[in-house]
């Protein structure tokens, strides 16, 4: 063995020796990356002309060449679009649907999760008898279409005093995430060795400490993912903020399609584009800045020891 | 003296499966009880039933002479240490530690004093800023046993708590227990399915099979006189060869072809007749010149051989039957070879082949 000599380079199998060697341009590399290239043209193309179109002034845009950077830069209408243009009948930009968004979604998102979540955490752990017809039930509830009940929900908000109220929206947006996000949470608290929970009981704690203490801060991950489609979700809701909300409360979303959607007058499309991006950035942060922690939220039931 | 833990008539269902089947047991203060079994005997959920965490369907359950059959876990009087140590992730050492405890409004110095107790015992002051993910699997049963500890309890209960450990560490920790044992004098409870583990640690041993305890004894009235041959086969690795024999009056046991004077046995039954089991452990079969030595000898040809290093175990058979015994691990055997075996009938065990019970 000791006076074998080193095999000379080879490319035959026989000799392989170390890591395999990777060609950075072969064939099958060209085409995965050809073809995202192409799909992120493809995706990238309309936010560019959306962006570009923002920051022109109105005869600019009539000259056509979408595509086309502007020639002469303006920020007019952005600041039109947020502040002064028409939103049906007031003309005080889409500032007033931004608040009103923020207004709608923050105690939206954090009721439906606190709902859920310990929804989720007692059918998952305290099996009481009927949880799963319960379960069934609100999954059930998932696959019925929203327009099949709005109506029914329109009369029991007025009965019970919440038709056109932003609380009433706030329940409706509640009970419309439960199916989806109690789901989520059951099978993440499932994934939890039930030893962990007998340890617990042993060790004293009741329902609510075993949730707080132990079991919501393993679901963290859980909890980030369920902000995230909560929140987006609400925030980019149209149907129940045009059915439930009067027009004072109108959510960003109803006021965008006023503002696109106004039959009077020039259409303004620097000023659509504008506000159609404004509306859109509260989710689009949302993803570049929890991304991350997303696809560890999603991958976490991999990786729980 | 009263009994520390004390079940009366136990019954469990699961729908239409009975898992525990009137089962009835005392254990002694400051004992060190076993329950063995295979898996799905029930020896798990008996456990789970006394801890509180499983509901019984009949029957009733005291700790101390308290019936505690409905009470909460945490008022049993009881610390358990589970399979997969069930340490909170995301609390420390002492989080973990203390968390019962703090559950429990134990005054602040109270709950440190009990802490630093433990911590002393099992020697792991030095990890008590650590989370879980951070110890070893020996370090993280330690802390298991450890939250048991400080709740200052009279009962131990332990659900396979060696099983996630490699051998050595398994070993190691046995012996720890044990002696962990002897310095507090609690009582334990302890579930496993390794009998090395049971015979080890154990005052008394419970077989468990069906729901139902076959055997309650001490580790060496379960090997020596096993009362069933579901216990007699169960105990013992290899496990005891079983030969079919006609017992009659003399007493003697007809087994292949020898009549074997049973006058040194010591009957449980006496004046029985008929067909029996004849059990044999490996481990006490002679060969060789010993084995010319013994009351009973055969010529057997060895058909496997497995050298274990101190010891070679040797497959073979007696009219069809197979039969297993051990020889020193120098013996030179190979497959094929014609060996002769003895042994002496003081050391077997007579079931009768109805109800498999101890002649």
């Amino acid at each position: 063995m000791a006076d074998q000599t080193a095999p000379a380079p080879s490319r035959g199998i026989a000799e392989a020796v170390g890591p395999r060697p990777r060609r950075a341009l072969s064939v099958r590399n060209i085409v995965i990356y050809g073809i995202l290239a192409l799909l992120s043209v493809y995706y990238l193309l309309p936010i560019w002309v959306m962006i570009m179109t923002s920051l022109k002034g109105m005869p600019e845009i009539q000259m056509g060449n979408i595509f086309a950077p502007p020639v002469e830069l303006t920020f007019e209408p952005w600041i039109r679009a947020w502040s002064s243009v028409c939103t049906g009948l007031t003309c005080e930009g889409i500032s007033t649907g931004f608040l009103n968004s923020v207004i709608i979604t923050v105690p939206s998102v954090v009721l439906s999760i606190a709902v859920a979540s310990v929804n989720g955490y007692a059918l998952s752990l305290w099996r009481f008898r009927g949880a799963n017809v319960f379960f069934t039930i609100l999954i059930i509830g998932a696959f019925i279409p929203y327009q099949v009940m709005i109506y029914p929900i329109v009369i029991i908000l007025r009965e019970i005093g919440l038709y056109g109220d932003l609380a009433g929206l706030v329940l409706v947006h509640t009970v419309f995430g439960m199916p989806i996000l109690t789901l989520l949470f059951r099978n993440d608290f499932y994934s939890v060795p039930e030893e962990l929970f007998m340890a617990a009981r042993i060790d004293g704690a009741g329902f609510w400490t075993i949730f707080l203490k132990i079991m919501a801060p393993m679901a963290l991950p859980m909890f980030v993912v369920a902000v995230i489609l909560q929140s987006t979700a609400i925030w980019n809701d149209f149907l129940f903020g045009v059915i439930f909300s009067t027009p004072q409360n109108y959510p960003m979303t109803v006021q965008l399609n006023n503002i696109v959607n106004s039959v009077q007058g020039v259409r303004e499309y620097n000023v659509n584009m504008a506000a159609t991006l404004l509306s859109g950035l509260v989710p689009l942060t949302i993803y570049l800045v929890s991304g991350k922690l997303f696809v560890r939220g999603i991958a976490a039931g991999a990786v729980k020891g | 003296m009263q009994p520390s833990v004390s079940i009366r008539n136990l019954k469990l269902d699961f729908g239409a499966i009975q898992v525990l089947k009137d089962l009835n047991l005392d254990i002694g203060k400051g004992e060190f009880l076993v329950l063995l079994g295979s898996s799905g005997c029930g020896k798990s959920t008996l456990l789970n039933c006394i801890a509180g965490l499983l509901e019984p369907t009949d029957g009733s359950i005291f700790i101390n002479g308290d019936n505690v059959t409905w009470a909460e876990p945490s008022e049993r009087g009881i610390g358990m240490v589970f399979q997969s140590y069930a340490l909170y992730p995301q609390m420390t050492v002492k989080g973990n530690l203390s968390f019962g405890l703090k559950n429990a409004r134990v005054p602040k110095d109270e709950i440190e004093r009990r802490v630093a107790r433990a911590a002393d015992i099992l020697q792991i002051g030095p990890l008590l800023g650590r989370k879980p993910a951070a110890l070893s699997g020996g370090q993280r049963q330690r802390v298991a046993i450890g939250r048991a500890l400080v709740r200052d309890v009279e009962v131990f209960l332990f659900d396979e708590p060696l099983s996630n450990l490699d051998a050595k560490l398994r070993a190691e920790l046995r012996v720890e227990l044990k002696r962990l044992h002897n310095n507090l004098g609690n009582t334990m409870i302890y579930v496993t399915h390794d009998q090395v583990e049971a015979m080890t640690l154990a005052d008394r041993i419970a077989i468990m099979k069906g729901g139902l305890v076959m055997q309650l004894g001490s580790p060496a009235e379960i090997y020596g006189r096993p009362a069933k041959k579901y216990v007699a086969d169960f105990i013992g690795s290899p496990s005891m060869n079983f030969l079919p024999g006609k017992l009659r009056a003399g007493p003697v046991v007809d087994v292949a072809g020898q009549s074997i004077p049973l006058d040194a046995y010591d009957f449980t039954r006496k004046g029985l007749e008929g067909d029996v089991w004849f059990g044999i452990r490996p481990e006490h079969v002679a060969t060789g010149e010993a084995a010319a030595a013994c009351p009973v000898s055969y010529e057997l040809k060895a058909e496997l051989v497995k050298p274990m290093g101190a010891e070679t175990l040797v497959w073979s058979s007696i009219e069809g039957t197979p039969f297993r015994f051990r020889m020193d691990g120098h013996a030179q055997v190979a497959a094929g070879d014609i060996l002769r075996v003895g042994f002496d009938p003081v050391r077997a065990s007579l079931f009768d082949t109805v109800e498999e019970l101890r002649v």
